[in-house]
């Protein structure tokens, strides 16, 4: 059993409220460097909100989440920057900007580090390599199937170097194929060394693989 | 970085043309309006001033002065601090003087039994007297001198032109300080429009990293380009109304030896600055309240 000191992302107690409604109860998890973790459960149950609270999307009510060392209630509002240029996400309608193109898309996460346009290009195409989508760097997302926008999605969470990719059921609109792609590319980076938290709930997905599940029901984490 | 901001910027005007012109046109108009006033103060303070440099104060002496009075009046009023100089203006004089202007209508004067006109000293006042209630001062004060029958110095004429001056100033200051708030507020409401119309693609830069001075510093550089190219607008529109009215009144205005003057470099780049300072301001309002949600 690893140690919880070598977590790279620690939640202690950690509650979310939505007026009456508990979307997250009392979660304590730990998730450590290059881990592979699914995160199930069926719809509703706080996948998405747990996604939320870990790129700052959403406050807590109650408990302590630390990541990579980082209280996440001690970052103010407009240093959030400094903890999201740590996380790739991924959402699953995709988010890319409709009048910008691929290529665009991708490199507002470098022009937003204050990058220089050369080093953006070498690495803009390099992940466009990656994900098979270079031939397609001057197109607008509204122009590609499902699949091809998330494999830019990907490239976008990708280009930045995180060390964390938060993947909110990046296969949810995709078909079979399109699916497999996405996990591939997953599993690809998470092999150079990135930890991925996927929110899925694919049963066929998680029964393939040997990757930890972490499973929650109406905000909690079932055993 | 800078130039990404402004690529961005640039970009933005040109994906909101139609909203953007509209901006620009309607703060060039209130610059129009505003420099308009502007361009009418400084000619007709330019022409106050230069009135009061030729004032000259008329000392009308008693009928009956003689000559030892009036050794005693021009004693009294070199003593004065305000005066520059002093010259006298016997009665023949005058009457000569006026004979000259009356040319045309010399008959009237041919026929004069006895010279109506009385001596008088004319004074040249000294430069840091030229206030119109010094002047005024100082006019009381030679009233009190014995000999001295009358002062005149245009007096009535000078009050009521500065009093009308006072009323546009009044008026100006008002109307400016109307289309200051109305510029603010134009600039202040297209920000905002673009910010709506873009609040995902915003939200996604957040996302993604972006600091809030990446996603604002555009906007504001939005806002000097647009201030900046209404006030341009508004002072080339300015320009072409000067020229047509002064082609058109040239000749009333020659006559008069009215010369007026257009707005100068340094005067037109505080307007433009000031313009722009006011986008500046309004794209702080917008964004603040869109930062703070």
């Amino acid at each position: 059993m690893k140690s919880g000191d070598n977590a790279l992302i620690r939640m202690f107690r950690v509650s979310k409220q939505y007026a009456s409604k508990p979307a997250i109860v009392n979660i304590t998890l730990d998730i450590f460097q290059n881990e592979f973790v699914f995160l199930s459960g069926p719809s509703g149950a706080g996948k998405s909100t747990l996604l939320k609270i870990l790129y700052l999307g959403e406050d807590i009510t109650d408990g302590q989440v630390l990541i990579d060392g980082m209280n996440l209630a001690r970052i103010p509002r407009h240093r959030a920057h400094m903890l999201r240029r740590k996380i790739g996400i991924i959402f699953q309608d995709y988010k890319l900007i409709p009048g910008k193109t691929v290529y665009q898309n991708i490199a507002l996460v470098l022009e937003a580090k204050g990058l220089g346009q050369r080093f953006i290009q070498k690495k803009v195409h390099s992940v466009l390599r990656t994900v098979g989508m270079e031939d397609r760097k001057k197109s607008f997302p509204l122009s590609l199937s499902g699949g091809e926008q998330q494999k830019i999605a990907i490239a976008r969470a990708m280009v930045g170097e995180p060390k964390i990719i938060l993947a909110d059921e990046p296969t949810g609109s995709l078909d079979v194929d399109a699916a497999e792609n996405v996990f591939n590319l997953l599993t690809a980076y998470h092999k150079h060394g990135a930890t991925i938290l996927f929110a899925t709930h694919d049963k066929d997905l998680i029964r393939n693989t040997k990757h930890r599940v972490i499973f929650l029901d109406h905000g909690r984490v079932q055993f | 970085m800078i130039t990404l901001f402004v690529k961005k910027a640039l970009q933005d005007i040109s994906d909101n043309r139609f909203l953007n012109a509209i901006t620009v046109v309607t703060i060039g108009l209130s610059i129009l309006i505003i420099s308009s006033f502007s361009l009418f103060f400084i000619n007709t303070n330019a022409l106050l001033n230069s009135w009061k440099q030729g004032i000259r104060v008329l000392v009308y002496l008693k009928s009956d002065a003689s000559d030892a009075n009036r050794l005693d009046l021009r004693y009294q009023l070199q003593q004065l601090e305000d005066i520059q100089d002093l010259t006298f203006v016997s009665k023949e004089t005058a009457l000569d003087k006026l004979k000259n202007q009356m040319r045309n209508q010399s008959a009237l004067l041919e026929n004069l039994k006895k010279n109506p006109l009385p001596d008088a000293f004319e004074i040249r006042i000294a430069d840091a007297s030229r206030e119109l209630n010094a002047v005024a001062a100082l006019a009381e004060k030679i009233k009190t001198f014995q000999q001295v029958a009358e002062v005149e110095y245009g007096q009535h004429f000078i009050a009521r032109f500065s009093h009308i001056i006072n009323i546009f100033k009044f008026v100006g200051y008002a109307l400016g300080g109307l289309f200051f708030v109305a510029t603010l507020f134009i600039i202040a409401n297209t920000i905002r429009l673009v910010l709506y119309s873009r609040r995902e693609e915003i939200e996604i830069m957040r996302l993604v990293g972006a600091t809030d001075r990446f996603i604002t510093a555009p906007f504001y550089i939005e806002g000097l380009l647009l201030s900046a190219l209404g006030a341009t607008l508004g002072v080339i529109g300015l320009f072409i109304a000067y020229q047509l009215i002064i082609s058109k009144f040239q000749t009333s205005l020659s006559l008069a030896s009215l010369e007026v003057q257009f707005l100068t470099l340094i005067q037109v780049l505080i307007i433009i600055v000031t313009s722009m300072l006011v986008g500046l301001l309004g794209c702080f309002l917008s964004l603040k309240q869109f930062l703070k949600n």
